[in-house]
């Protein structure tokens, strides 16, 4: 297990230097020059000159990329704009700060709206799945069934300010979406990210409840099902105690090929309820240029992902026995 | 015997076991087949019989080339094939067929049987006099299927009728050899007399030699002329039908004929032996003879040196038998009841 | 309606009767393309710690019979007629409550692949002790307890640390073993073996028959044994009943059935069996044809359009009319040929063979 995990870590490791290094590649390429945009309308040679140099930008480009991979570990200094303690992931001009800070700033919104929209997914897709499994055929299946194929077809940006309006504008059931640290209060901090959650939640609770029929249908037309019925189990017992495991692992694999668009979908929900997370950040750094911070966001999100996805193949061993990470 | 058609020159397979901390290494090999010698003369029928992971089907792929052996040799008239590329085997391939037990999952869903039977010979670019289509006809009618049916779909057979098109596809491209890798283990009873039946007229009306491998020893004794029995990669007994059903030297060959169902009752009560426990483990097999572990003859020397596989004294030509001590009573008592479960 | 019994008169009261006894089970389901007639008319009794082997190709019928007894076929698309008695029980009207007190308490089923049959998310003692707490009420102590003693009596050494070991830990032989001490747990009346050594090799398949048949005399147990293998019945069962397209072709004593077979499918299935003993010269004698298809089962005889003596026992009654199985205890079959004409064919293919 140990042994495992470390080997996960390392190889996660090598792959987000790999995606490190495309994107540095990818975005330092691009012909819209940092330095001019900071050097203003006016701009004489040698000022430009200056700017490059301050910014490291007079370097070749592998030479730069070394530069911002030692900065995460020794930290860097931008002569002329300011300091980038390590862990550094770039200094931002357009919003003259290091890039990091601003992701840590933003980190736990963007946190709190995806851990609590997979909740909701996770809760419930798979109840509603499990009920339309059990009631499979009758009218509660059905209508379980025909909300799923409305549900997944309902786009952030539509339902979004679609249920504002109606919830928060109009009947003022709950308060208009913002972000309150839990720290602060728990309460408010649940009340006002509870549209933002059920918005970004919606399209994947519809699939997850599809799956989930389905998964527990085809299990419970296993042979194992069919011994535990022939031992007498009753059908609740067969349900809950037999069939659900061997409905989860194709669920939980799912689930973590399904945190990347969940990412993405945060990023949409963000703009819509205009939310300062991560995908807030992101949505800017693009209009504004802002490469470094693009950068940084990119690997953040990167490393959340390949992490996340070492959590559920753990998570994985734990529900299948036959599955030993070695 | 005609000319050697097929020869397995000290065969071995092995399939790496991969594990390790931080990087992935062969910590270990699978021993599907672990030296082998084995001949199929030209039209010769040669019947390859053990339980399941003893090795026979890997035999069967590595006689097709569809494996490349780790070490030893594979001769196909003479010419070695061991590790010729896909080019050099092209002309080899279309006498080497093989036949596989599953006919559902080993037809194409989504082809005709027409398109399915003339595959082998769009492969090798072989143009029969009268053309493809004809010749199609000609091997549906042959397996005993209607050949007006060449533009049906597999799932519009039964499996019998399936196994019917295999072996249709198998005798596109007229071979010499066919392996048959437990033909009619997946068919019903009163069908796989049928598939034993076709193969056995084939066999005699075309001349085909077959390597026919499976687990029930009273399908392969009424197919094949020699027999060799197989047991953790190894070949623990070969010769003749009857050297081997009438006059079985190793206690293994004993105990797999003992352990056959007869639909019998009136015949006296046959001789009982009972095998203790399972098949070990091809990825650490035993020391020695690799029987030792479920054998009653046993005695220490089983455990040092591997039998080698001889002509005993009293063996008819070309019945070879690797054990130490064959002439060990086979049975102890009435009974041998060697499983703990059973005492 | 014909009353079959094995031995004994042929009973009218639930009085102290055969053990088990299905009289005239039907089975159909409904699926896409129509309804298929799994099981058609069926009547069969089982005495008390005798084995019944029951014979039959795919789609004979044979496994849907059992999973009527005890209840495990889906409702929703099940349409069964007829009565199952289990002692002065009748189970075809029984309640899903009264179902699941019997099922693996009173009767228990063991199946073809031990390795999809058991759950391979929970270890082997967990299976067998909780068919045990569930009936038996016995705590996870006693039930552990038990599971461990269930497995030493199935012969798998080292019971107490294969307890919490998960099925595909297990070996094949070994799987079925703790299929079988699962099954046996509560003391079961009646065993229904569904295929039980198909998926295992020869001299696994000789251990695992041999274990059942030394379970049956030390316990009592019934056991109905289902299978293709006319071989296995041989060595194991007491009665057998071959069935074909849902209905009993022949029915009798182990003995009776292979020495004189009296249908003609019965002598079909045991000539496509190659012998050790028999002449390899002569070729197998299969049965011509392929097994009917049960949505639109042939009519009259069901075996006609494969039958080689059709004209011999006379076409009308072959292709008009069901033949019942007779006589109605004992040795009998469903056919129209007269006994004499049996004999005669029987003799005549005796000759050929010799």
């Amino acid at each position: 297990m140990t042994s495992y995990l470390v080997r996960r870590v390392a190889g996660a490791l090598v792959i987000l230097m790999i995606i490190s290094a495309i994107t540095f590649y990818l975005f330092y390429a691009v012909p819209r020059d940092p330095a001019r945009a900071f050097c203003g309308k006016i701009c004489q040679p040698e000022t430009l000159a200056l700017i490059r140099h301050n910014l490291g930008m007079d370097e070749p480009l592998f030479v730069q990329y070394w530069h911002w991979l030692a900065g995460i570990f020794t930290g860097r200094e931008f002569v002329q704009f300011g300091e980038c303690p390590a862990p550094c992931l770039g200094y931002s001009f357009a919003t003259q700060e290091p890039v990091f800070g601003a992701i840590v700033d933003r980190f736990p919104v963007t946190l709190s709206l995806t851990l609590g929209a997979s909740v909701v997914i996770l809760a419930f897709g798979i109840m509603t799945g499990m009920i339309a499994a059990w009631k499979v055929g009758q009218p509660l299946d059905k209508i379980a069934s025909a909300s799923s194929v409305v549900g997944a077809s309902l786009q952030i940006y539509f339902v979004g300010p679609l249920l504002a309006f109606y919830l928060v504008d109009t009947l003022q059931l709950i308060p208009r979406p913002s972000y309150v640290p839990i720290t602060e209060n728990p309460v408010e901090w649940f009340t006002h990210l509870l549209l933002p959650w059920v918005v970004l939640s919606i399209i994947f609770t519809a699939n997850y409840t599809r799956m989930t029929r389905s998964q527990m249908v085809e299990q419970l037309a296993e042979d194992y099902v069919r011994t535990a019925r022939a031992k007498g189990m009753s059908s609740k017992a067969v349900f809950f105690r037999f069939a659900w495991r061997g409905a989860m692992i194709p669920i939980v694999t799912i689930f973590g090929v399904d945190l990347a668009t969940l990412l993405g979908g945060a990023i949409i929900t963000e703009q819509t309820f205009s939310l300062h997370g991560i995908g807030e950040l992101a949505v800017r750094a693009v209009q504004n240029t802002d490469l470094p911070m693009l950068l940084g966001v990119t690997i953040v999100g990167a490393a959340a992902i390949v992490l996340l996805n070492i959590l559920v193949d753990v998570l994985y061993a734990f529900i299948d026995p036959r599955v030993r990470l070695t | 015997m005609n000319e050697t058609l097929l020869e397995l020159k000290d065969l071995v397979k092995h399939f790496p076991v991969r594990g390790g901390a931080l990087i992935k290494r062969q910590v270990g090999a699978v021993h599907a087949v672990d030296g082998i010698d084995l001949t199929v003369g030209e039209g010769e029928t040669v019947g390859l019989v053990g339980e399941s992971g003893c090795g026979k089907s890997t035999s069967g792929r590595l006689a097709a080339r569809l494996l490349e052996p780790t070490s030893g040799k594979i001769l196909y008239r003479g010419q070695e094939i061991s590790h010729s590329s896909r080019r050099q085997l092209k002309p080899i391939r279309s006498e080497i067929q093989m036949i596989f037990q599953d006919p559902y999952s080993s037809l194409n869903p989504r082809h005709t049987v027409g398109t399915i039977i003339r595959g082998p010979m769009e492969v090798n670019d072989i143009n029969p006099p009268g053309g493809r289509k004809k010749r199609v006809q000609e091997l549906l009618e042959i397996v005993g299927l209607n050949p007006e049916h060449f533009n049906r779909f597999p799932h519009e057979f039964s499996g019998g009728q399936r196994q019917r098109i295999g072996i249709a596809r198998a005798l596109a491209l007229d071979p010499k050899l066919i392996i048959a890798d437990e033909p009619v283990s997946a068919l019903d009873v009163s069908i796989q007399a049928q598939v034993v039946n076709l193969l056995q007229e084939l066999q005699r009306d075309l001349g085909i030699a077959f390597l026919f491998i499976a687990h029930d020893l009273a399908i392969v004794r009424h197919f094949s002329q020699r027999v060799a029995v197989m047991y953790l990669g190894k070949i623990v007994e070969v010769g003749d039908r009857q050297s081997i059903y009438e006059r079985p030297r190793h206690p293994y060959t004993h105990a797999l004929l003992s352990a056959v169902p007869e639909p019998d009752v009136s015949s006296e009560p046959r001789e009982r032996i009972r095998l203790a426990g399972d098949v070990p483990s091809p990825i650490n097999p035993p020391s020695g003879c690799r029987f030792r572990t479920r054998c009653w003859k046993a005695q220490d020397k089983c455990a040092t040196e591997v039998p080698p596989l001889v002509r005993l004294s009293g063996n008819r030509e070309g019945h070879l038998t690797a054990c130490h001590f064959p002439d060990a009573p086979t049975t102890q008592g009435e009974d041998v009841v060697l499983d703990p479960a059973l005492a | 309606m014909t009353t079959v019994s094995w031995s004994g008169e042929p009973g009218t009261s639930r009085g102290p009767g055969p053990f088990l006894s299905v009289r005239d089970l039907s089975v159909e389901f409904s699926t896409e393309d129509g309804i298929v007639h799994a099981v058609d008319n069926l009547s069969f009794d089982l005495e008390k710690g005798t084995t019944l082997g029951i014979v039959g190709e795919s789609g004979s019928g044979k496994s849907v019979t059992n999973l009527a007894i005890l209840g495990l076929h889906d409702p929703a698309h099940t349409k069964i007629s007829g009565e199952i008695w289990l002692e002065d029980q009748e189970l075809t009207s029984a309640d899903g409550t009264t179902m699941e007190q019997l099922r693996g308490n009173r009767v228990a089923m063991i199946f073809q692949d031990p390795l999809t049959a058991l759950s391979p998310f929970h270890t082997i003692g967990r299976q067998i002790g909780e068919v045990y707490r569930k009936h038996k009420g016995a705590s996870k102590k006693e039930a552990r307890d038990r599971a461990i003693e269930m497995l030493r009596r199935v012969g798998i050494p080292q019971p107490e640390t294969r307890v919490d070991h998960y099925p595909h830990e297990f070996s094949g032989g070994m799987r079925q073993r703790a299929m079988i001490a699962m099954a046996l747990v509560c003391d079961p009346d009646l065993l229904i073996a569904d295929e039980p050594t198909t998926a295992l090799d020869v001299t696994v398949q000789a251990q695992i028959l041999d274990l059942l048949k030394e379970l049956q005399q030390q316990f009592g147990t019934s056991i109905i044994l289902i299978t293709h293998d006319l071989g296995v019945v041989a060595g194991t069962a007491d009665n057998v009943m071959v069935m074909y397209a849902g209905r009993a072709a022949e029915r009798g004593t182990v003995r009776e059935v292979l020495r004189e077979p009296q249908h003609p499918y019965t002598w079909g299935l045991l000539s496509s069996m190659p012998r050790l003993n028999a002449s390899v010269d002569v070729p197998l004698t299969p049965v011509r044809g392929t097994p009917p298809s049960l949505l639109n089962p042939p009519s009259g005889c069901p075996f006609h359009p494969r039958c080689d003596y059709t004209k011999l026992a006379g076409p009308e009654l072959c292709f008009g009319q069901r033949p019942s199985i007779s006589p109605e205890t004992g040795h009998g079959d469903a056919c129209y040929l007269t006994l004499e004409q049996k004999r005669e064919l029987r003799t005549a293919k005796t000759e050929d063979h010799a």
